[in-house]
């Protein structure tokens, strides 16, 4: 008998065959002939773009192909009650003030700090509020590395911008701080690696903006789950006067006079000044446009344009009545000796990422659920026979179970849900080029940024450049492209200029 | 159009984006993320509020010149007044 619980019809493999009765007209009834912005897209980014320029007076049209919106801020409920947070835990503190400024200040006081981040493996085991304190605690106590060059790391990983050398990796930044103290290496870089994908041999910049957000105060959560925030954006679109479709499946992006016009959406044309694409940037110039409407260089740049990895989730639901102690809510495993990029994605799975899920995510309710995430290739999923699949997805399983036992030695009893996502899942639910679930490497993110130079009225937002990754990196760059857009829908100066140029 | 009008213009604007921040002493030549807990993101705020109640545009390389509130001042004073000029 498998180990895997009974498929649900919400399952990619069920909706594939009823995708192209959901798709329909319908699912765009009431809209208008034409808006302002066409948002493809729903991911924060997306979100976030619509939310901003709706408030501010545009008509905006959000459209989404699945039937949640979030994008990979996302979760899905299963029978017995088991709800699933796929990316929950956890963000940076910014976050708040994002949602504040951008959202409501009913979403920015649910987010709340996660008590203890721990690791587990062969070359340290602690327990951590994630902080540059508490950091620099363990750092000199337990690593007995001097407490100046503590500092001198953190500062110098704050100091990082955007327009700093580009040269330098993160294995050399770690080398030149911490040489060959592969276990310090492991402590500053599996966490971040989860979070974004990135590797050691990435921008050193990436790392140190990325790593400086989290410790500037540890990592946080969203209180009331991924589905109460999702209800509350969509509330606040609502009130914003954004129209919001789900289902509606973007096949292209219209064309005309060298400027972008608006889409092809479930077989239906509609017309927008401006159309922002919170698809994957490939999928949007190569698939979405064409690249017969871009220079050949433009086009070179975008195919050359790296992914980062993707994942794979096992999600463990407990049995109604059942509890778990509290051993913190993020649990880095690994068996592998030291940090290792490759190992990382592996299809031979040894490092996995547990996220606990208490009942207090959900005031007012007694429910645990347990997500592994493992970072993974494509690559190896895609081709693989359906028999093969079934069985690595129990393999995963199994070894997910078996992997917590350590720790929670009566684990298996409890848990009454078991399902596995993997990249194929991803790739059919985001439909993103190698299904990745952290965006782009470094480069993708001048080809978003240069879109709407290439061709005016088009514009990117999404998980780029590992610095635009992750919920606070995306809703952020969101209202900087949001800046943009609005610039080009008022037609000031400079954006006439761009035009024309 | 006054400097101090066109000040107290600035200051509305960034009492909407950053409602905890006492604005009551806002020192002109120092920095205004020096004095205030204004990000990047915060200054972006900024631009699109200028261009939307104002419809002034600032050009991603002059936002340096926004950096304190005597800069905000000097630079979009002018910009004010052809702005009120056209209206009239």
């Amino acid at each position: 008998m498998s180990i895997l619980s009974p498929t649900a019809a919400t399952a990619p493999s069920e909706l594939i065959k009823k995708r192209p009765k959901l798709l329909t007209a319908e699912r765009l009834k009431g809209t208008k002939d034409r808006y302002d912005l066409i948002v493809i897209g729903s991911g924060l980014a997306g979100l976030t773009v619509a939310n901003r320029l709706g408030r501010d007076g545009h008509s905006v049209l959000l459209l989404e192909q699945h039937y949640n919106f979030g994008g990979m801020a996302t979760w899905f409920k299963r029978q017995n009650g088991h709800i699933f947070d796929i990316s929950l835990h956890g963000f940076p503190v910014g976050m708040i003030k994002t949602c504040r400024k951008y959202w409501t200040k009913e979403i920015a006081d649910s987010i709340v700090p996660l008590k203890s981040i721990r690791f587990d493996n062969p070359q340290f085991s602690l327990q951590t509020t994630f902080d540059r304190e508490d950091f620099t605690r363990i750092l000199t106590q337990k690593f007995e590395i001097s407490p100046e060059n503590v500092a001198g790391f953190f500062d110098f990983a704050r100091s990082m911008n955007f327009y700093d050398d580009q040269k330098l990796t993160t294995r050399e930044l770690f080398q030149r701080f911490f040489p060959d103290r592969t276990d310090v290496w492991r402590l500053l870089m599996e966490p971040i690696a989860y979070a974004n994908g990135s590797t050691l041999d990435d921008p050193a910049i990436t790392y140190g903006i990325v790593f400086s957000n989290f410790m500037s105060k540890g990592v946080y959560t969203f209180q009331g789950g991924t589905d109460l925030l999702i209800k509350s954006m969509k509330a606040e679109l609502h009130k914003n006067g954004v129209d919001v479709r789900n289902y509606a499946q973007v096949e292209q992006i219209l064309v005309e006079g060298g400027r972008a016009v608006g889409v092809v959406v479930n077989g239906q044309r509609i017309s927008a000044r401006a159309v922002l694409s919170n698809a994957n940037v490939k999928n949007t110039i190569l698939d979405l446009v064409g690249e017969e409407h871009f220079a050949p260089e433009y086009v070179a740049e975008a195919k050359g344009v790296r992914m980062n990895s993707s994942s794979t989730q096992v999600y463990l639901g407990l049995r109604r009545g059942e509890t778990l102690p509290f051993i913190g809510e993020l649990f880095f495993t690994s068996t592998h000796p030291t940090f290792d990029s490759e190992a990382l994605t592996a299809l031979e799975c040894t490092s996995r990422t547990y996220s606990f899920y208490y009942p207090e995510i959900r005031p007012g309710t007694d429910r645990y659920a347990i997500v592994a995430s493992i970072n993974s290739n494509y690559r190896d999923w895609a081709d693989m026979s359906d028999e093969d699949y079934l069985r690595w997805k129990e393999r995963y399983a199994e070894d997910a179970i078996r992997s917590l036992e350590r720790y929670l030695p009566d684990v298996r009893a409890k848990v009454e849900h078991v399902e596995v996502a993997t990249p194929r899942t991803f790739k059919f639910f985001t439909q993103h080029a190698l299904a990745t679930s952290f965006g782009t490497k470094f480069e993708g993110l001048k080809v978003s940024q240069d879109l709407p130079k290439q061709l005016p009225g088009l514009f990117h937002a999404g998980s780029v450049g590992i610095i635009m990754s992750g919920w606070l990196g995306a809703a952020n760059y969101g209202v900087i492209v949001a800046n943009e857009v609005d610039r080009y829908l008022r037609g000031a100066p400079d954006a006439v200029a761009k035009e024309t140029a | 159009m006054t400097e101090n009008e066109v000040s107290k213009l600035i200051l509305d604007i960034i009492h909407d984006i950053a409602p905890d921040e006492d604005l009551s002493d806002v020192k002109p030549e120092v920095r205004l993320r020096d004095q205030l807990d204004l990000d990047s993101m915060d200054f972006l705020d900024i631009v699109m509020e200028l261009r939307k109640r104002h419809q002034i545009e600032v050009p991603e390389a002059e936002y340096m010149e926004l950096s304190t509130l005597a800069g905000c001042v000097k630079y979009l004073r002018p910009k004010f007044e052809a702005k009120a000029a056209a209206r009239a």
